[in-house]
């Protein structure tokens, strides 16, 4: 297998190879917990988010079970469940409700936000970009302690004695501002609160970062236009982070002006527990338009990423180019843009004018054109290439398949008439976790058996790989395809069951099918830690390059130390995504390979571009500067 | 019983953490100059199959437990929506099976091949554009649909149209009607709401006065219907699946929804071939422990019968004699009147003009 190291002719020149800090000496303690190394803290992130995705796993297993197996005794959770089983063995309806909201929150914020965005912008930007590290170091620990910190007070929130966080994770208030309404919004709610307010600390701390990063470090010659799609995808997710975040945290302060200083931002004429209470004048649906003002970019947050490792992935295993280059930053721009116009369209039948509703169906439905162009160009970019299936490409061919799937079904969601049906019914529920859950699930998972060479300097075992695919892909559709038909016959979400109705008494068997498909897909993930457990100790030495990529981060060595480069950082000549050149003798150039190196590929633009390549680069750093 | 259980499981996971690092081991020791990917094959033939199983699968189910997934439609916008509903299910089946078959085939068609090189296919802007402008002209249409669709579903009820307050509360739903004398609602305050006023019932107002309470959801049939939503503690959502109706119940803020019933319960008994059958409200916001449980029956009566089940229902204050304490004095005796009560037998009446 062909492999390249630090690649030896190179315009840059590498007599200065010891010059550089990464003789780094820290003891334990900076070294592997306050670290300041972006790759220490990508792991961080990873190991937390995945300890979390277990967690989000198990508790919609046991949500599942109250689905699957109505009539189940589950007596033997007591030891695990205690209290929270109702003495004939079932889980308790106020619970059932914790749950399912403390596996959304679980899930949306804590795996596909932190463990996603925050794995990968780490570890990734600097690598790709050509840095040392991240623009500050210091603010990129703290972004992992806010995490961690705020993970604490999440994972305390599970044990308390009235139970976490139950209303639901979009968190509507009056049900969350009242405690005599459900036990989770007492001390629960209160802790979910801090807990996000911490999560969104964090977030904004990590994301000022990788905009930083990727304005301000670029490597020589390391023009927009040649970033990979992973970068451009982190990038367009801080902003969207930026950008939304606060307005979350703003709700939720206002939410805990309401709950303990008698504010009245969301409650009005409220009448509970035999009391009229005195708050009048505030509006539960501005709290909703605050939730989606962020809510909804979140979808993006999580998505977007994932697209990008994705199109790396592909590009990489198909050994083509990505097909369209600009399209792709395009759509994803006008995605991230967009993605801030749309977000009423979670409310078309909460009493909101119905004149915006028609707005936002308009804007809704305008959104979908860039994600279809994402689809035909993941699909063109496999056409006539000559697809590697490593278990990252097919958990990229799986996440494509995902958000087709997931994707079209937005074109009913989106369209207020059809949604007033649709609305909080089991088709939403389809529909979001296999646009959103399953197929940014996805992107992580490939990303991990994509750098997990680089992260570790060893390969995860294959076969494992593709056993953990197969289950979790067939997995996750029998979970998720079955609820579209249990959606389009009326089951509204969050139901702890159905037999009080006639309308919603059918389909136990769907249901049945459902909860096994879930055991089995978790349990497939106990495969795959195994494995990332395994591998990281055991398996087997990678090569600097195992996957014969073109990006950056591959021109480390084995193992990149603090700094990445022993030597100077490469100058990049080229765009990510020469794979397959016609005339090339190799089926891919690297970034770093000048275009003076390869005439026998050359273009006839990029011989002209020879000339600007002087010694070291300096030509090309005159033109880049005007980007 | 649990012990031997768990003394199974350990036993398993260590035959199969044993047979793995086997595997490992003798891979290593054979050192094996193998073909270059050798899973390449089986993978993009499982993809084939997965995508030829899949199809099948869905169309089979689709089609043949057609008439267990759709539920019956009982309202003239619901026939609207649930049309609008099957053309997008037409048009995105259509592009989701072409995209599908594409995908996988091209996984299949150009899985790795030693001697084959890639296409160089970086970008075509014919095709872009086309599948840029063909989405957006398809999805203006069904936008276009919709929105007209729902401009019709929101504008302002007729003046004509019937209408029933419905309250929702953990975790029960009320309903409220007019009265036949008025058919106007009277004025509510959340203040005045008490064990028995659960309506908050303002009877200074004299519209309130022959109101009354309703535990089923009483609709005439082809008459159109004007909902008038409120919440009194958290939100809910009233949901009527064979309407096609949802809108959200929200404390502090009134929502409405405006929908023409097209089928009695009995037609839509003998529509469906059940003779039990019944129409039923649910609620579709999450509102705490009981939220799965808050059904309210539904029964479309021919108008007729509408109006004979309107005249047979006592008001709600009637039901509450006590109440006409808080009636103001000189609007007592039209209170009465109106609210159904005998005048002469007036014990309550008394008591007042002593004080």
């Amino acid at each position: 297998m062909a492999t390249i190291d630090i690649h030896p002719h190179s315009a840059v020149d590498h007599h200065d190879e010891h010059d550089h800090g990464h003789e780094h000496h820290g003891n334990f303690w900076t070294t592997y917990v306050f670290s300041e190394d972006h790759k220490v803290i990508a792991k961080q992130f990873l190991i937390t988010g995945m300890a979390w995705a277990l967690i989000g796993g198990i508790l919609s297993v046991l949500f599942r079970l109250q689905l699957g197996f109505p009539d189940a005794n589950l007596s033997w959770l007591k030891p695990i469940l205690g209290g929270w089983l109702t003495p004939e063995g079932k889980i308790d309806p106020e619970f059932y409700l914790a749950l399912v909201t403390m596996h959304g929150t679980i899930m949306v914020f804590f795996v596909l936000t932190a463990g996603l965005s925050g794995t990968f912008s780490n570890f990734l930007i600097p690598l790709q970009v050509g840095a040392r590290d991240m623009a500050s170091g210091f603010m990129n620990m703290l972004s992992y302690w806010f995490f961690f910190a705020s993970s604490a007070v999440m994972f305390t929130s599970l044990f308390i004695s009235t139970g976490p966080a139950a209303g639901g994770w979009v968190i509507y208030p009056p049900l969350s501002a009242l405690p005599q309404a459900i036990s989770g919004s007492g001390l629960g709610m209160t802790l979910w609160l801090v807990s996000m307010a911490l999560f969104i600390v964090s977030s904004l701390l990590g994301s000022i970062n990788y905009i930083t990063t990727i304005i301000n470090l670029r490597t020589v010659g390391m023009s927009f236009t040649k970033l990979p799609l992973t970068i451009w995808a982190f990038f367009l997710t801080a902003v969207i982070g930026i950008l939304s975040f606060p307005v979350l945290f703003g709700a939720a302060l206002l939410l805990i002006f309401d709950r303990s200083f008698g504010t009245s931002f969301y409650l009005s004429d409220i009448y509970i527990g035999g009391e009229a209470l005195p708050n009048q004048g505030g509006s539960p649906i501005l709290f909703q338009h605050l939730f989606w003002f962020l809510g909804h970019p979140e979808v993006y947050i999580v998505l977007l990423p994932a697209l990008g490792i994705t199109s790396e992935i592909i590009a990489t295993n198909s050994r083509k180019p990505i097909f369209g280059y600009k399209a792709m930053v395009g759509s994803m721009l006008f995605i991230a843009i967009l993605s801030f116009v749309v977000w009423a369209h979670h409310m078309f039948v909460t009493g909101m004018n119905p004149f915006l509703g028609s707005i936002f169906t308009l804007l809704t439905l305008i959104i979908a054109v860039p994600s279809a162009v994402k689809i035909f160009n993941y699909v063109t970019t496999m056409w006539k290439g000559n697809i590697i299936f490593t278990p990252a490409m097919l958990f990229s061919i799986g996440l494509v398949s995902f958000f087709l799937t997931g994707g079209i079904t937005g074109v009913f969601l989106g369209n207020s008439a059809i949604d007033i049906q649709l609305h909080d019914t089991y088709f939403v529920v389809a529909h979001f976790h296999l646009v959103m859950g399953s197929a940014s699930f996805f992107g992580m998972v490939a990303g991990i058996y994509h750098w997990f060479p680089k992260m570790f300097g060893r390969m995860l075992n294959e076969k494992l790989g593709y056993i953990h695919f197969w289950v979790t892909f067939v997995g996750v559709y029998l979970v998720f395809f079955p609820m579209h038909y249990i959606g389009i016959a009326g089951f509204p979400r969050r139901y702890y069951s159905w037999t009080n109705f006639e309308t919603f008494s059918g389909f136990a068997d769907l249901n049945f099918l459902v909860t096994v498909a879930a055991i089995v897909t978790l349990a497939a993930q106990l495969l795959f830690v195994f494995n990332f457990i395994y591998s990281i100790f055991r398996g087997r030495m990678a090569s600097a390059n195992p996957w014969n990529s073109t990006t950056l981060e591959w021109t480390t060595p084995r193992l990149p130390q603090h700094g990445n480069w022993p030597g100077e950082i490469p100058t990049v000549y080229r765009w990510p995504y020469d794979y397959s050149k016609p005339g090339a003798k190799d089926d891919y150039i690297p970034q770093h390979i000048p275009y003076s190196e390869t005439p026998e590929s050359n273009l006839p633009h990029e011989n002209e571009l020879i000339k600007l390549e002087g010694v070291g680069g300096s030509a090309i750093v005159v033109e880049e500067k005007k980007h | 019983m649990n012990m031997i259980i768990g003394l199974g499981v350990v036993l398993v996971i260590g035959i199969l953490f044993m047979i793995f690092r086997i595997g490992n081991l003798v891979e290593v020791a054979k050192d094996k100059k193998e073909e270059e990917h050798p899973w390449n094959n089986i993978n993009a033939i499982l993809f084939m199959l997965f995508m030829v199983v899949g199809l099948i699968g869905f169309f089979w189910y689709s089609y043949k437990h057609m008439g267990t997934y759709e539920p019956p439609v009982a309202s003239i916008h619901g026939e609207v929506t649930d049309n609008l509903f099957w053309i997008t299910m037409w048009v995105t089946v259509v592009a989701f099976t072409i995209i599908f078959i594409a995908m996988f085939w091209f996984t299949y068609a150009y899985r790795y091949k030693k001697d084959r090189k890639a296409a160089f296919f970086a970008d075509n802007h014919y095709l872009e554009i086309t599948w840029t402008i063909v989405p957006a002209i398809v999805l203006a249409l069904l936008i276009f649909k919709g929105l007209r669709a729902w401009n019709d579903i929101t504008s302002p009820a007729s003046k004509e149209a019937v209408v029933i307050e419905v309250i929702g509360q953990q975790f029960a739903w009320t309903a409220r009607y007019p009265g036949v004398k008025d058919k106007e609602l009277g004025h509510h305050n959340y203040k005045l709401i008490d064990a028995s006023n659960e309506f908050g019932l303002d009877l200074t107002d004299k519209n309130s006065y022959d109101d009354f309470k309703s535990l089923t959801l009483h609709l005439p049939k082809g008459k159109e219907v004007l909902l008038k939503i409120r919440a009194k503690d958290v939100l809910h959502s009233v949901y009527l699946p064979h309407f096609r109706v949802k809108m959200d119940a929200v404390p502090g803020v009134a929502t409405h929804f405006k929908f023409t019933p097209t089928k009695t319960t009995e037609e839509m008994r003998a529509e469906t071939g059940n003779p039990n059958f019944n129409y039923e409200m649910a609620c579709a916001e999450v509102c705490g422990k009981g939220h799965f449980s808050m059904r309210f029956p539904v029964i479309v009566d021919e108008p007729e019968d509408y109006e004979k089940w309107m005249a047979s229902q006592d008001s709600w204050l009637k039901q509450n004699p006590d109440y006409l304490k808080y009636v103001p004095a000189n609007l007592k005796e039209a209170a009465m009147i109106k609210a159904g009560m005998p005048l002469n037998n007036a014990p309550v009446q008394t008591t007042v003009t002593l004080k």
